[in-house]
């Protein structure tokens, strides 16, 4: 059947597109500043359109560890151009930005604190939504990015240096996540840090360990705190003593740290934990989709293990890719976007920035 | 023009018409100069506060021509909070955003020999030092018998601020000159008075300076000892 050229336009002339009555998808920008990286992101309908990065960590490895006063400074430094850095990427202009979403918490105060102004000044300028965004949240909906919706309900282990939680996800945008279990003292990749300071390696450990561990073997065998405690929470303190205990004493008998085994004993100690209670909990509750997100997702052990362990238990493993893992931008617009979506109400432009932000809020 | 700064326990806004020609500090009335003090909540209020006050003066956000902030000396967290809201703003709409030192919000009205303390905690206070409005001293940090020593050096027996009311006995002379101190300065510093500074910039279309923070003061940090042995 053919359709009847508009305005008489004579057949075989390209007929102009008339206007879709839908409303094209909100571009949401997304503002993440809750540790000590400055993240803007630009998506649109679940598409990652820019997702600009500016980070302050050099400024903070001579300390070897994050400083709040330092990634608070470098956040207001950064802020503006890495927003334009983001517009530039995606072609777009500030006025074309149909929302802005932002890490309300939590996260470092000062620095969550830079991020949501930062927000507000952007929504109030251009007369749009905002929404504040829970940063365990936004770990979980960057996956969307990469590999769509995301079956409800989910499991997701978040592991970096700033957390290691498993969550239950039903509803992103509407419902809040649930916390099934939590670190109840060290986050993973913190004791990834202290163990890399201990064998001389820089901050953050994360990477030195996953690499000289590839040329060790994992016999030293460290605790697995909380395994098999029944529980979803996770302890990190009591292993990375474990590994200081056990390196002081040969480094006092005068014997040479086998640093390769050390590392790959102490990496098979954390991942093993993680992906067992992540699969545990995943069987407990009947789900067949465990993500994983945070920093220490791109290690590479713990994808492997995961990977295998997923498997054997008939659940889809869904991991993006390292670089939308760490903290960024592009999580905050994507979980903004999905709220945007399905119209959840706005947050009022009181929002305060709150470093300890319960799941629920 | 919008101005605004968050260096002090206030956070002030001021919505002012710029005249054609360059106008003294203190002879600009602004359509608007709301104000709230509350140390703790600058993050939570400003917004809400610039967005009322555009409201209430009838003026969206695109008939601005520009936007000024005070620069600080001030607390970091909420001086942060300035900085970030006026240079997101500004950049969200392609504006240009202009960057004062905080103390001529008070300072640039005063006239002879004057010199304005602000509270910097640590009982420390920031300070500079005016003649007839024109900073000739500072912005810096300092106790405030220091302060008061140096502001004395520079010929000024007058200070307003504040810092005032934190260290009456050590800026004593206030008390019996502080009537006869000219234009009576505001206890804050006022926005008004910085777009006022900014004004010919903005007017002859000066790319204004990167907006620095005036901090005066390092972050706290030390770096870390060699790792400590866990045991024995
Ligand atoms: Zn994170």
């Amino acid at each position: 059947m053919t359709r009847p050229a508009p305005n008489g336009t004579a057949s075989g002339t390209p007929v102009p597109r008339t206007p879709v009555s839908r409303t094209p998808a909100p571009l949401v920008l997304g503002i993440e500043t809750s540790c000590d990286e400055t993240g803007v992101g630009l998506v649109r309908d679940g598409v990652l359109l820019a997702d600009a990065l500016a980070s302050s960590v050099d400024e903070h490895a001579r300390y070897g560890g994050v400083i709040p006063e330092i990634a608070a400074r470098a956040h207001l430094e950064a802020m503006v151009p890495t927003i334009e850095r983001a517009l530039a990427t995606a072609g777009a202009k500030a006025s074309d930005i149909d929302a802005v979403a932002v890490t309300a918490g939590p996260g470092l105060a000062g620095a969550l604190l830079v991020g949501v102004a930062a927000a507000k000044a952007y929504a109030l300028a251009l007369g749009v939504p905002l929404y504040g965004i829970h940063h365990l949240a936004a770990h979980v909906a960057v996956d969307t990015l990469e590999h769509g919706p995301l079956p409800s309900p989910s499991v997701a282990l978040l592991v970096s240096g700033g957390h290691s939680s498993l969550l239950l996800v039903e509803d992103l945008a509407a419902a809040p996540v649930v916390s099934l279990g939590a670190t109840v003292d060290d986050a993973a990749g913190e004791a990834y840090d202290k163990v890399a300071r201990l064998l001389g390696m820089p901050f953050p450990g994360g990477p030195p360990i996953d690499r000289a561990a590839r040329d060790g073997t994992p016999t030293i065998p460290f605790p697995r705190g909380k395994a098999g405690d029944g529980t979803f929470d996770f302890s990190f303190s009591g292993l990375k003593t474990a590994v200081a205990r056990w390196v002081e004493a040969r480094r006092r008998a005068g014997e040479p740290v086998p640093v390769a085994d050390v590392a790959a004993s102490f990496q098979e100690a954390v991942v093993d934990v993680l992906t067992a209670k992540a699969v545990a909990a995943a069987r407990t509750h009947g789900v067949d989709t465990l993500v994983i997100g945070g920093g220490v997702a791109a290690n590479s052990r713990l994808r492997v293990l995961a990977a295998e362990r997923c498997e054997a238990a008939g659940i889809t493993l869904r991991v993006p890719r390292p670089g939308l893992c760490t903290d960024n931008g592009a999580m905050v617009a994507a979980l903004g976007s999905l709220k945007a979506a399905a119209g959840v109400a706005p947050s009022p432009l009181d929002l305060p920035a709150s470093s300890t932000l319960p799941l629920g809020a | 023009m919008l101005a605004l700064d968050t260096s002090t326990p206030a956070c002030s806004v001021a919505l002012v018409q710029i005249p054609d020609a360059a106008p003294r500090p203190g002879a600009m009335r602004p359509l608007a100069s709301p104000q709230v003090v509350d140390a703790r909540r600058h993050g939570e209020l400003l917004s809400p506060l610039m967005r009322d006050t555009l409201a209430e003066a009838g003026v969206k956000p695109a008939d601005l021509a520009g936007v000024v902030v005070g620069l600080g000396p001030g607390p970091f967290t909420s001086l942060r909070v300035g900085i970030v809201t006026a240079a997101t703003f500004a950049a969200a709409l392609g504006l240009t955003c202009h960057g004062v030192c905080s103390l001529d919000g008070i300072g640039a009205v005063t006239s002879g020999r004057t010199g304005v303390v602000t509270d910097a905690r640590r009982r420390e206070v920031f300070w500079a030092g005016y003649a007839d409005g024109e900073r000739i001293a500072g912005p810096a940090v300092d106790r405030p018998g220091r302060a008061a020593e140096l502001l004395r050096a520079d010929g000024v027996d007058v200070v307003v601020g504040p810092g005032l009311a934190l260290y009456p006995d050590v800026f004593p002379n206030v008390v019996a000159a502080g009537a006869g101190a000219g234009v009576a300065a505001a206890q804050y510093p006022d926005p008004a008075v910085l777009a006022a500074l900014a004004a010919p910039d903005l007017l002859a279309g000066r790319a204004p300076a990167p907006l620095t923070p005036i901090y005066l003061r390092r972050p706290d940090v030390a770096e870390p000892h060699p790792a400590k042995a866990v045991t024995g």
